[in-house]
């Protein structure tokens, strides 16, 4: 889309921005789809002549005076059409469908990103749309940004942007903030969209590169965005100290070709301390109200691996009881996956292993590589280098990220070699 | 000139197979397609690849009379499946020839070029699409 990148300021003003704008137009306009078409062709239009002509004075007014143009410029051709196709004969001229309105009076002041947030995130919308349109309307990116960040074509991506707003059409989505009541389940929704594009960022399921940085950076922004308008709540407060504390190992989690490198052989020194440090202080502070929610908990866990100097001082026993506290919370396989684990490191591989087998009856688990390769280390843990290395084989052949295929299929062939006793590598 | 270089690779076991490879033979082919890779991106002639997934699900699929898939396979038999292509730009066919005899001698067990077959083929040229 963009000849030439904005530079890094622009395009944080741009996205912070983007959303604020979007509010505005769509409730004056009331159609959110329009609104939001109007005001990507705005951010576009900034991007491309902001760092020419430099970012003016009041870069708020600019956006929204450019999406109104831009909304009327449609409304116009879209009338204009329908006279031409229903022939209609009176000599009526087109209003003009919206005057601007002087700056006072845009209502900028009040902030919509959280009634935008809960409008994409929409329960109705699959997470794949949700997080297309959040990206688009939340954070500001350009769908060719977008489609970038996901390796499909732009036309793919706009397609499914399209069709997400005509879900949030036809449902008939208010746009208002939701009742109190709504809002607790709704936040639910909210954040999950968040830590999806987090974990695809972070951990990205498909393709050569194992971690996309930009829509990490994109998630954590956003949960920023949303913990300071919502800052009582302790679950946003948890998933933004898991991103922090997450994060805060991303420059030792791959090698020099991009390949993984699981966390008990990381350069913990390159892990960034001001990334643990904030994230410790959230989630401290979180645990301490009360109320303790999964994110909290998963938090929590990346803080006790991040508070480790070295891979042995890790207190497995406290990451256990976390754990066992997010088993009772939710019905997730990949919690008893990692339950096993911390299980397998307390009191040995064997008892592990043990409580994998309840995974063999779960659909949602038939044919993941994870339970394979947990299975994998479990083994080698415990000796048995054969049943190791067929579970290493097998989960490397069920993975479909080409890093962590590299990585298993090496690990297969480590302990067909040779019989190293390792720990457990990764919890990730 | 686009090209189409589909790589072709042995199954997991049998003589030459992965289960044989010692970790230092991974590196070593690793290393190679990194750098294949690499190398085709900085001389310009690169345009797609994709690696696939292991053949394990693999299926083969027809429509019905009443068009519901009718689904057949994984084919275990098979010695060798599709594991991956490249789509390349280059100005003549031999150019095309030459790297997919490169990448064909990728290193295997104790660093044996594994000779696997590539099969090349033009890319069909055409009206650009509508969204191009």
């Amino acid at each position: 889309m963009t000849s030439r990148p904005p530079d890094e300021s622009a395009l944080h003003l741009l996205r912070e921005l983007a959303p604020q704008v979007l509010g505005v137009v769509a409730r004056r306009h009331g159609d959110f789809a329009a609104a939001e078409d109007a005001v990507q062709e705005a951010l576009i239009a900034a991007a491309t002549q902001w760092p020419t002509a430099g970012i003016p004075t009041n870069p708020r007014g600019w956006l929204y005076q450019v999406a109104i143009r831009r909304l009327n410029d449609q409304l116009r051709s879209d009338l204009a059409r329908r006279r031409r196709e229903e022939l209609v004969a009176s000599e009526r001229g087109v209003t003009e469908p919206f005057v601007p309105p002087p700056d006072a009076e845009l209502g900028l002041e009040q902030d919509d990103t959280l009634v935008l947030l809960f409008m994409c995130c929409h329960p109705a919308l699959t997470p794949p749309s949700a997080i297309a349109l959040t990206l688009r309307a939340v954070g500001g990116l350009t769908t060719a940004e977008i489609a970038n960040a996901f390796l499909v074509p732009e036309a793919t991506m706009a397609q499914r942007i399209s069709r997400a707003k005509q879900s949030i059409k036809t449902s008939n989505v208010p746009f208002r903030m939701p009742t109190e009541t709504e809002r607790a389940e709704r936040l639910g929704a909210v954040l999950h969209v968040l830590y999806l594009i987090f974990n695809e960022g972070y951990s990205s399921s498909v393709g050569p590169d194992l971690q996309r940085t930009d829509l990490s950076n994109e998630a954590t922004r956003l949960t920023r965005t949303v913990h300071a308008l919502s800052p009582a709540d302790q679950e946003v407060v948890g998933l933004l100290a898991l991103m922090l504390l997450t994060d805060a190992r991303r420059a030792a989690r791959t090698g020099p070709h991009g390949e993984l490198i699981p966390l008990d052989e990381q350069d913990r020194a390159s892990w960034s301390q001001p990334l643990i440090v904030e994230g410790v202080a959230l989630i401290s502070s979180a645990l301490s109200k009360g109320s303790i929610g999964s994110y909290q908990l998963q938090a929590a866990i990346a803080a006790i691996h991040d508070e480790a100097a070295r891979v042995e001082d890790t207190d497995w026993r406290q990451i256990l009881a976390f754990y066992g506290l997010l088993k009772r919370m939710s019905d997730n396989p990949m919690v008893t996956l990692n339950h096993a684990i911390a299980a397998a490191m307390v009191d040995g591989p064997l008892h592990g292993l043990e409580l994998l087998t309840v995974l063999d009856r779960d659909a949602r688990m038939k044919g993941h590589y994870r339970l394979d390769a947990v299975r994998a280390h479990l083994y080698q843990m415990a000796g048995d280098h054969e049943r190791a290395f067929a579970h290493y084989r097998a989960a490397a052949e069920r993975t479909t990220s080409v890093p962590e295929r590299d990585y298993l299929s090496a690990k297969a062939a480590l302990v067909r070699t040779r019989a190293p006793l390792t720990p457990v590598d990764s919890l990730e | 000139m686009k090209y189409m270089m589909m790589m072709h690779a042995p199954r997991g076991s049998g003589d030459w197979g992965i289960n044989n490879w010692s970790p230092e033979d991974f590196k070593a082919h690793i290393a190679f397609m990194h750098n294949f890779n690499k190398e085709l991106t900085d001389s310009g002639v690169f345009v797609q690849a994709e690696g696939l997934a292991s053949p394990e699900e693999a299926k083969v699929v027809r429509a019905a009379a009443d068009g519901a898939p009718i689904t057949d396979g994984p084919f275990a038999e098979s010695k060798e499946f599709l594991a991956g292509y490249w789509i390349i730009e280059v100005d003549r066919p031999e150019r095309a020839y030459e790297l997919a005899a490169r990448v064909s001698a990728a290193p295997g067990h104790n660093g044996v070029p594994l000779n696997m077959p590539v099969e090349v083929r033009q890319v069909m040229s055409g009206p650009p699409s509508k969204d191009a």
